[in-house]
């Protein structure tokens, strides 16, 4: 076992017992009546940790996607808007239709990170009375029912929400709920050595951003707090739908691939299967946010199943983009 | 407790007042705000800077204000001296505009041509469009569409000034929508435009700069208070909404012990969730608008809606200062409500010969509390923020009267 490479150490107490722990996992302890017990115990709780570790299914996806040569897509959906039946419904049919990841948006009364699209669906969900739990909640049904299949969520979660429920309480109820991440789009490395340092000891991702105004030396120490992918913010600005990808966003991927070897994934302002084909060259994958909350608003005043068909369709557009090899292997497969 | 002289020489190199204040933004902002830090401190420490600050506070804006004995007031009071500084005098008819003056100037010298700015009442509005208008920026404001309803004679006064008013119709359409929408439009416009934040709140190091700016209001005060009453006043009031004022007034008398400073906040209607703003009275520490602060939240996280009859004080979250001042016990913090404030701007008005703004009337209540409870010989000095013309309607539609 993997747990062989580390010492473990074991010592005779007072009362006779046997008390085993190994300095790598300091939360591995075991105290019993033989040295032999004390010690398989603590090889046990080394192995529930390292096959956690090993199965974090943001890394599994995105080595999957690598071993077959292809992208990501990565959609973004706000939890509750218009009700958490609807998102549990969009997640299900983001699922079928080629997602990696999913990203679920927490509403925030006050979101300075995204645009207006997002922000006024945050406000309608949380006009009708939306609270953390009952993302949670929500969260935790579509897991225990595999609504995504395998596909694993990730929570988009201001740090105003985080504090206030206690950030170790907030990643405990998330990694419990389902979620495998998390991107708090207003907490920079500044202020986010205590929340990354308790991430990584749960193996829950931290994503951190990188934008065109991140000089290079930042980008490197941004990198070295990151994990699972890193979210390359493609313009100067808010989320939302742009008509084009600018130029320099090409040659920061291009330094980004030779500083760090997490997988790349490009968001805000990708709305169409025309942003996807420039980004395949470098980047790992696309996000998808705006484009598909805009839709969703309409389930206000159309049919949940005319809109659903709708985001599938914008889904399978941005999917074949990204993937036409994969699309058309799918394609005669069906 | 901290010693006085640490308490005046917050915050450290990350913004920390104490635990409060830093950086809670997205990645877009940082490099910007780390420029801006740089820029202000060689700003701060260049001599030509200072004098052409200083240049303009005294033959633009008016300063220094004049402290004046508010006589009647005293008597009606039945206690303490009453003193006034008189902020209402300036140009623009309120403190905002040392502030505006100042980041204004900072924006020329980083060779920026363009200000944004928020504005609740609009008296922040109305200096910046007024800042910009002096140095040739082009200036743009967002307004709650609320707060555009509500203060159209300062929505007028901005176009006058060759401003644009960019009503916000996002969230709840009032002053902390208004923020979130300029800090949007810094993100995607940093790199030739500055973002002239008209309190000491958000990220670092806005929340040090205009409380740098403000200072001259303690600067002045202090100095007056020796010329003419030879000693400094045993009790220091003003009105705490983000708290510039507040901050500007109080900061320089950190280190005299001695000196009592009470800083108010708006009661509205009653100490229950979404009938008030008093943050420092009623909130808990957590982040908004980029800082970490008390703030009036549920239990979520999620912002609190307040309530005041005075636009300047209706916030949800108070600087990170004023945060650490509370908690080290340097500033005594209470509240005043509508009705008080109310009273107090029309008393202020017959005793006095001077309309109060409605925010600066919340301090004057409290004022003439503390002054009834001390002895003659004492001086209570009020920071008096702003004149009250602006408040005219409003107050009038309270009050049912016709204008």
């Amino acid at each position: 076992m993997a747990g062989s490479e580390c010492t473990i150490v074991v010592e005779r107490r007072p009362d006779g017992s046997y008390r085993a722990s190994c300095p790598v996992f300091p939360d591995c302890e075991a105290v019993a009546a033989t040295e032999d017990e004390a010690r398989q115990a603590v090889e046990r709780a080394i192995e529930t940790i390292l096959a956690r570790r090993q199965l974090n299914p943001i890394d599994a996806v995105f080595a999957r996607l690598r071993g077959l040569g292809r992208k990501a897509f990565i959609p973004f959906v706000t939890a509750g808007d218009p009700d958490l039946d609807a998102t549990a419904a969009v997640v299900r049919r983001l699922g079928q239709g080629g997602a990696s990841v999913i990203e679920i948006g927490f509403p925030y009364s006050d979101p300075i990170a995204d645009g207006p699209v997002i922000q006024a669906s945050y406000t309608r969900a949380l006009s009708r009375g939306l609270r953390v739990d009952d993302v949670f909640a929500s969260v935790r049904r579509m897991t225990d029912e595999r609504i995504g299949g395998e596909v694993p969520l990730v929570a988009m979660v201001s740090y105003s929400l985080v504090y206030r429920r206690g950030p170790a309480r907030f990643l405990a109820e998330a990694q419990s709920a389902g979620f495998s991440g998390a991107i708090l789009p207003d907490l920079p490395i500044e202020e986010a050595d205590d929340l990354a340092r308790l991430a990584a000891e749960m193996d829950f991702k931290l994503i951190q951003l990188v934008t065109p105004t991140t000089p290079p030396e930042r980008a490197v120490r941004i990198l070295g707090l990151a994990s699972g992918f890193v979210y390359c913010v493609s313009v100067t600005g808010i989320t939302g739908e742009r008509d084009q990808l600018p130029a320099e966003l090409l040659e920061q991927l291009r330094r980004l691939r030779r500083q760090t070897e997490l997988p790349l994934c490009v968001g805000f302002g990708i709305s169409k299967p025309e942003h996807v084909v420039p980004l395949r060259e470098v980047a790992d994958g696309v996000i998808v946010g705006s484009a598909l909350v805009r839709r969703l608003a309409e389930a206000d005043h159309r049919p949940l199943a005319a809109v659903l068909d709708e985001i599938g369709e914008l889904v399978a557009g941005l999917c074949q983009a990204l993937n036409p090899d994969a699309a058309a292997t799918a394609g005669r497969a069906s | 407790m901290t010693l006085p002289s640490s308490l005046a020489a917050a915050p450290d190199r990350h913004g920390r007042f104490g635990p409060y204040g830093g950086r809670f933004v997205p990645e877009t902002l940082m490099d910007a705000l780390t420029q801006l830090t740089e820029a202000y401190r060689a700003a701060r420490d260049d001599a030509e800077f200072q004098r052409q600050y200083r240049y303009y506070l005294r033959h633009y804006v008016g300063r220094p204000s004049p402290l004046y004995f508010a006589e009647r007031l005293t008597h009606e009071a039945g206690g303490a001296r009453i003193f006034l500084k008189r902020e209402d005098l300036i140009h623009t008819g309120a403190h905002k505009i040392n502030n505006a003056i100042g980041q204004a100037l900072l924006t020329r010298r980083m060779g920026k041509p363009r200000l944004i700015a928020e504005t609740g009442a609009g008296q922040h509005g109305v200096a910046t469009a007024t800042a910009a208008a002096l140095f040739g920026l082009r200036c743009q404001v967002y307004m709650g569409a609320e707060d555009v309803r509500r203060q159209r004679l300062n929505v007028f006064r901005m176009k006058a000034l060759g401003a644009e008013v960019i009503p916000v119709a996002s969230g709840s359409g009032t002053l902390r929508d208004a923020i979130n929408e300029a800090l949007r439009d810094w993100m995607a416009s940093v790199r030739d435009t500055h973002y002239v934040i008209g309190s000491v709140v958000g990220p670092h190091p806005f929340p040090m700069m205009v409380r740098d700016f403000q200072a001259v209001i303690g600067q002045e005060t202090r100095q007056q208070c020796l010329e003419q009453i030879g000693r400094l006043p045993d009790v220091v009031v003003a009105c705490v909404g983000g708290g510039s004022n507040a901050a500007g007034m109080f900061y320089p008398f950190l280190d005299d012990t001695a000196v009592e400073l009470v800083g108010v906040e708006a009661g509205g209607r009653g100490p229950a969730l979404g009938e008030h703003a008093a943050t420092l009275n009623f909130g808990k520490p957590g982040v908004l608008h980029g800082s970490f602060n008390y703030v009036l939240q549920d239990d979520d996280g999620q912002t609190a809606a307040v309530h005041s009859v005075s636009a300047g004080l209706d916030y949800p979250g108070v600087g990170p200062e004023h945060s650490y001042w509370k908690d080290v016990g340097r500033v005594r913090y209470t509240s005043v409500g509508d009705a008080d404030a109310l009273r107090a701007f029309r008393e202020c008005g017959r005793l006095e010969g001077i309309l109060p703004a409605l925010e600066t009337a919340h301090a004057l209540v409290e004022a003439v509390r503390v002054a009834g409870q001390r002895r003659r010989e004492d001086v209570v000095v009020v920071c008096f923020s702003g004149r009250g013309d602006k408040d005219c309607f409003e107050v009038a539609r309270l009050t049912g009267e016709e204008i």
